[in-house]
């Protein structure tokens, strides 16, 4: 049986955009990267910016989003979407350029260019998917990996002693001036597609308005690396993934938002 | 308008980039070309021609927006000097591979390591043997002059869209640092935005005009098949270099009975070594190869029914060497002088380095 059986017109309760291909997601079945996708593809669609609009895909398990996102694309090296969007929007000052980051891209490997985009205050908007692992290579830690969440390069769980602490990147670059706005959000409930997608599409506004960077980071769900059932690994996130990466407004318009 | 200044080869070639309405330039700092951003910088060629320069936070970040804005049609150069060619060679792999056209200029000082900030050609091997992973090349101009350092950044951009590919200007802390005359042309007008989306409407990321398919630049096949024929297309274009863009000089060639093979700086102050010999007697002519890729092969091969023996002169320990040896497949004796370390040769060593190796032995 093909997938385009199981999905029958009469069995859609929400449907793609006309942004996303027909191609077959090369996601696992229950990952949220297809439904950020998604929310994403849907807010181009809805602003109607499909000719200004340029997306960077990174290394990682969304290296092919370019394959299901049906805009312009570049593929960037591991870690260097920012960099490469940040050219994209210097020379088009008049366009929409985003990145589409996964954690160890953006918070490893990628650090120095996520810092000094956020820094120099590109117009440019970061989707920052964080599922607290490497999922492309086979579930190794991430610098997002709970402490004492086994990995495939934490087996014993992420020893903070040696390994540090999960690394609140967003929180860290709101600091910076260059960034205009930084939220957290999930994409695994309607509730919660409903506000990333609203804050996805202020980020783009924003950009226009030349604003600054917007990061937006999207909690999401690893069930093959964290070696769970998909609704199971839904529940453990939002235990334990949401205590530690609070969601909601980190920096709005400028300025941080004080959480006691 | 056109006109005649004196000028550094580093300056020369800022000069001619915003002049050849190129859209922007990506660099960091390094010792000996660091006046290349300097010069673009004081120089603001925003207000100009529109050209933007951005200081990038290493050389990493400067090769991968490279990246960005070339893959959207735009004409984009970064430049640095041989350990931040080191670090751009992942972007540069990645160029090469997702063929997009830029220019990527190195301004070589002596290594490994952190070397020498003195000037050096120990960059042959990583310019013309691929330098990053994977298999392809670059096509490489190697600049004797401040003017070849002027006129060389058309050319580069000229066969980076011939081809689809990055282009490597190969000069030395010689060439960059020192002032010559050099005439500049006139200034050129930037492609407008329309006329970008009218070229490379088939291949750049410029935002899915008019409803047209979406274009996508990558270096990925996850495929064997389709990876095999994308490695194949690039060879492709490499023979077609070969056979097309070749490019090499000589200087009294036509009765030399031995001959010296050197490019940039080796092949200004071996020319002196040319006229030193002459007046001795001895018959010796120079090859100066302007493309280290291609490589005058052919010529080599030619010159071997006349000459008794070639010296490489290089500044290094024996690099460009190895491909003169490959092209004369042994038929005349080939042999190597150079210094190294930041070292330049005096046109008199190369002389009795030649009389030594060639003559006497």
């Amino acid at each position: 049986m093909d997938i385009k059986d199981i999905i029958k017109p009469e069995n859609l309760v929400y449907k793609n955009t006309e942004l996303m291909t027909d191609n077959t997601l090369s996601y696992c079945p229950g990952c949220g990267h297809g439904t950020a996708h998604n929310v994403l593809m849907g807010v181009i669609e809805e602003m109607g910016i499909v000719e200004d609009t340029i997306g960077v895909a990174p290394v990682g398990c969304s290296v092919l989003a370019y394959e299901f996102m049906d805009i312009d694309m570049q593929q960037a090296a591991h870690g260097r979407a920012p960099a490469v969007a940040t050219a994209i929007a210097r020379t088009w000052p008049d366009k929409y350029v985003f990145t589409y980051q996964g954690d160890g891209d953006l918070a490893a490997i990628g650090t120095a260019e996520t810092i000094h985009a956020c820094n120099r205050g590109e117009n440019i908007v970061i989707i920052f998917v964080n599922n607290g692992i490497y999922g492309m290579t086979g579930g190794q830690m991430a610098p997002t990996t709970l402490p004492n969440m086994p990995s495939s390069t934490s087996p014993y769980g992420r020893d903070t002693a040696t390994t540090g602490f999960p690394l609140k990147i967003t929180e860290l670059v709101a600091n910076l001036p260059g960034v205009y706005s930084a939220s957290r959000h999930a994409v695994h409930t309607h509730k919660h597609v409903r506000k990333a997608k609203k804050a996805i599409e202020k980020a783009f506004k924003d950009t226009r308005l030349k604003k600054g960077l917007s990061i937006i980071e999207i909690v999401s769900n690893c069930n093959s690396g964290w070696k769970m059932q998909p609704r199971q690994s839904n529940t453990w996130m939002e235990e334990n993934m949401f205590p530690y990466y609070e969601l909601g407004d980190i920096k709005v318009n400028g300025k941080l938002v004080n959480k006691q | 308008m056109a006109e005649l200044k004196l000028m550094k080869g580093n300056e020369a070639l800022a000069e001619a980039a915003i002049r050849a309405g190129v859209d922007a330039y990506f660099g960091y700092p390094i010792t000996p070309q660091t006046e290349i951003i300097e010069y673009l910088m004081m120089e603001q060629p925003e207000k100009r021609t529109g050209m933007v320069v951005l200081q990038a936070e290493s050389e990493v970040a400067a090769i991968n927006m490279v990246y960005g804005a070339a893959g959207t049609g735009k004409r984009v150069f970064t430049s640095s000097s041989s350990p931040g060619i080191s670090l751009k060679q992942e972007g540069i792999s990645y160029m090469a591979g997702a063929e997009i056209p830029a220019v990527v200029v190195n301004v070589v000082r002596g290594g490994p390591g952190l070397g020498t900030i003195q000037p050096s050609q120990a960059d042959y091997f990583q310019s013309v043997k691929g330098g990053g992973h994977g298999d392809y090349k670059l096509y490489v101009l190697a600049p004797a002059s401040v003017q070849e350092m002027a006129d060389f950044v058309e050319d580069a951009f000229d066969i980076a869209f011939k081809y689809m590919a990055p282009v490597l200007i190969l000069s030395d802390g010689l060439i960059g640092q020192m002032m010559e005359k050099v005439y500049l042309k006139e200034q050129k007008p930037r492609w407008t935005d329309e006329e970008i989306y009218k070229m490379h409407n088939d291949w750049a990321t410029f935002g899915r005009k008019n409803g047209r398919e979406r274009n996508i630049i990558t270096s990925l096949d996850l495929k064997s098949e389709k990876m095999e024929k994308r490695v194949h297309r690039l060879y492709k274009k490499y023979a077609q270099m070969e056979e097309e863009d070749l490019r090499y000089e000589t200087i009294q060639c036509e009765d030399a009975e031995y001959i010296i093979v050197a490019y940039g700086s080796s092949a200004r102050i071996a020319q002196k070594t040319v006229d030193l010999a002459r007046a001795k007697g001895i018959k010796v002519g120079l090859l100066r190869p302007i493309t280290l890729f291609p490589f005058p092969k052919k010529q080599l091969m030619e010159l071997t029914k006349q000459v008794k023996g070639i010296l490489s002169v290089e500044l290094n320990t024996g690099q460009m060497v190895e491909d003169v040896r490959l092209a004369v497949e042994h038929k005349v004796p080939v042999e190597h002088f150079g210094r190294t370390g930041g070292i330049i040769h005096t046109p008199e060593e190369i002389l009795e380095a030649l009389q030594q190796k060639l003559i006497k032995g």
